[in-house]
């Protein structure tokens, strides 16, 4: 415990240099996979299309793509853009299917209704689709958010500080406590994400309060599997 | 692009695939652990699942426990369990296999979730045990999700295994971490390439026996333009991922 | 004859879906359970082959007390018949239909012949026996769901609203198809419907009941129509507004009975001595 009060400076600064690294691929990774969810659910071929070369990027080994990243990007090894880049490709991966099934849960009458009340395909989207798709969207992300604080430490292993930094540098030193609150912090991140993930969802779409947790589970159910 | 060119030149070239530090030896030793973590995991992670499946048991308790161990950072703890278990296999193949249990044990129990209720009633009503309903109902028809927990378990292992080798152990992640503080990237890239490929093959052929093990019966289900059996595919797929 | 003694059953979670319930359920009849939903018709059918254990009261088939029962080995001997079939979906219509036999330990063969009988007594064509209960209709589901029940020759057949779940046309049909059957088996057979023709159909005896499994009437059909016990059972068979009313009125020097819509239901004779 007392290695941890001497070295809070530098616990804290890891800490916020991980949230850092964190934040975009999260953030991104929303942005770019709701457009590409909704046309995959839009259109049968792109579907599958977007469907299969997501499962293929989900599959390689993050250390890889770390690696792989600056032969393409042209970026140094060090950069933190390599991971970055990598983590937002592992959102995507997973937020796509997501967001499709998301699309495919707003029940075909709502939407039918919604067109013959007189909404244009692009007003129904933001007005109808995009809310009723809300919960399996904000369950997707909590997975994103969860796995992208817990992959972000590897980079470490490359040379991109993070916390992961805890990790190797307790094992080089053989010293369990420097890991265990490399993990700690860690764990404590991706609970405070996943909070404000929750408290965001609830706020945007207040009619899922009343029964959030019957939305919870269904939703969670969706995902589960996924990661 | 040069760095891939490299790459490349070191995958083919001979010297790299004899030897016990060659390609073949190493992707066979990153096999193995991923055999032995898959069994070890699959005999806890889908025999938990069943029961949790069969009973609704420990339902919620078993959602908690998977999305926490997502949030668990894989590097942390596989240098944790490395400390107090000092280096070894044990210690590696334990973590992988805390990693490789919440797939296998979300798809088999909402593998058995899936199933119709009326199906399941309709066994125990003419005169099925519970094992029966199990081994004869519930398992063959969940079978496409155990089979696909499998999968989801098989790539985080690979992909976990590769980052193992730093501890240090054998397997595809020798070539990156010893030439990584060499700076040798042809080297460190080509196994990089060979990890992903081999993720690549495996996540191929579980695919396939995905495909192969969803029954007959079920496949005319789905195929025939059912309202009631459309849905019930989607959420299948979904799972999937 | 299967026999209910102050039955009662209260869920764990404090419903009280049946209460203090006693009925002598006759043998080699139909004896049909109706009721709105929730009335408890379902539950009471369910404890007779102990898929559902009552929390009071016993239930007596012939002479054994059926708690004593292993719940298996008697759900083995009671053909069951639900709603959406329940057939499995990875099985054939022919496996589906064998399998409580093949589960007692008959041979796949045999098992298998005595199948095909039963397509023929449903009324199915042997060539869908190799299908997948997907690829049949509604209908024919609905039949396997028959056979199956009747694999193991019981002498009790249950039928959980069996005819629910398809269109009225099919329904009729298989109505018909059950009254032949029963006509040629004679089983005890306990039906559970909320549709009161069906029940006046089906039913030797009738059994009307309110939530909570109370008897509101039983009797024949027409005992029921004839003499309502109260307004409940009158309103519930359509005798308070005039639904099942008949009037007599003269056409062409005939006299002939006319239902509320005006349609002629038939022509009247008077009774014939039988030595004219």
């Amino acid at each position: 415990m007392s290695w941890v009060f001497a070295n809070v400076e530098q616990i804290w600064e890891l800490t916020l240099t991980h949230i850092g690294l964190s934040i975009p691929p999260i953030v991104l990774g929303f942005l770019l996979s709701v457009p590409l969810g909704w046309v995959a659910h839009r259109y049968a071929v792109s579907r599958s299309i977007l469907l299969t070369v997501s499962g293929l990027l989900y599959t390689i080994p993050s250390l890889s793509l770390f690696l792989v990243l600056p032969a393409i990007l042209g970026t140094t090894q060090l950069d933190p853009v390599n991971v970055i880049v990598a983590m937002t490709i592992y959102a995507i991966a997973l937020m796509v299917r997501s967001a499709a099934d998301g699309f495919g849960s707003v029940e075909p009458s709502v939407r039918q209704s919604a067109t013959a009340i007189g909404y244009s395909e692009w007003g129904r989207f933001w007005a109808v689709e995009l809310p009723l798709a809300g919960p399996v969207l904000v369950a997707g992300m909590r997975v994103v958010s969860a796995s992208t604080v817990s992959l972000i430490s590897v980079g470490s292993l490359i040379g991109v500080s993070s916390l992961g930094y805890l990790f190797i540098d307790g094992l080089n030193r053989q010293f369990t406590v420097e890991i265990l609150t490399g993990i700690v912090a860690t764990i404590i991140i991706a609970v405070i994400f996943d909070l404000a993930l929750v408290g965001l969802g609830r706020l945007l779409m207040p009619w899922t309060r009343s029964s959030a947790k019957a939305q919870r589970r269904r939703a969670a159910a969706r995902v589960e599997v996924a990661a | 692009m040069s760095l891939f060119a490299d790459a490349f030149a070191w995958l083919f070239d001979a010297a790299n695939w004899a030897g016990p530090n060659g390609i073949p030896i190493r992707t066979l030793e990153h096999l193995l652990y991923t055999l032995v973590t898959l069994v070890a995991a699959g005999v806890v992670g889908v025999t938990l699942g069943l029961y949790i499946g069969h009973t609704g048991k420990l339902r919620g308790a078993a959602v908690i426990v998977t999305g926490s161990l997502r949030a668990l950072p894989t590097l942390g703890l596989l240098f944790l369990f490395a400390l107090w278990l000092g280096i070894g296999l044990t210690p590696v193949i334990i973590v992988l296999a805390i990693l490789a249990v919440p797939p296998l044990l979300a798809g088999t129990y909402s593998g058995i979730e899936a199933i119709e209720r009326s199906t399941v009633d309709a066994a125990r009503a003419m005169g099925m045990t519970e094992w029966q309903i199990l081994a004869k109902v519930e398992i063959p028809l969940a079978m496409p999700l155990i089979v696909s927990g499998l999968r989801s378990a098989a790539l985080q292992v690979i992909a976990t295994a590769t980052i193992a080798a730093y501890l240090p152990l054998g397997g595809l992640g020798r070539f990156v971490f010893d030439n990584l503080s060499l700076r040798r990237w042809d080297a460190v890239i080509g196994g990089a390439i060979v990890v992903t490929v081999l993720a690549l093959i495996v996540d191929g052929l579980f695919a396939l026996l995905e495909r192969s093990v969803v029954s007959r019966g079920v496949r005319a289900a789905r195929s025939r333009d059912g309202s009631a059996a459309q849905p019930a595919r989607k959420s299948v797929a979904a799972d999937a991922a | 004859m299967i026999q209910f003694d102050h039955v009662s059953k209260t869920f764990p979670d404090g419903t009280r879906a049946v209460d203090d319930f006693s009925l002598t359920i006759p043998s080699r009849q139909t004896t049909v359970f109706v009721g709105s939903s929730g009335c408890g018709k379902t539950t009471i059918l369910r404890m007779i082959n102990r898929m559902v254990d009552p929390t009071g009261g016993s239930i007596h088939i012939d002479d054994d007390d059926i708690a004593t029962l292993n719940p298996v080995t008697l759900r083995r001997r009671i053909g069951y018949v639900m709603q959406n079939s329940g057939l499995l979906p990875h099985r054939t219509v022919i496996d589906n239909v064998a399998t409580v036999p093949m589960l007692t330990g008959v041979k796949k063969s045999a098992a298998h012949a005595a199948a095909l009988d039963l397509l023929d007594t449903v009324g199915l064509d042997r060539a869908l026996a190799d299908r997948y209960p997907a690829q049949l209709s509604g209908g024919q589901q609905q039949r396997v769901g028959v056979a199956r029940g009747l694999a193991i020759d019981p002498n009790i057949l249950l039928m959980d609203e069996p005819f629910g779940a398809v269109d009225p046309i099919v329904r009729r049909e298989l109505q018909q198809e059950l009254l032949r059957i029963q006509s040629k088996l004679a089983k005890t057979i306990v039906f559970v419907t909320h549709d009161i023709d069906e029940a006046f159909l089906l039913g030797d005896n009738v059994v009307i009941l309110r939530p909570g499994g109370h008897i509101v009437q039983a009797g024949s059909a027409d005992e029921i129509i004839s003499a309502p016990a109260d307004d409940f059972v009158a309103d519930f068979v359509g005798a308070n507004d005039g639904k099942r009313d008949l009037t007599v009125r003269e056409r062409n020097g005939r006299r002939v009975a006319v239902d509320p819509s005006g349609r002629i239901a038939g022509v009247l004779r008077a009774e014939q001595p039988s030595d004219a």
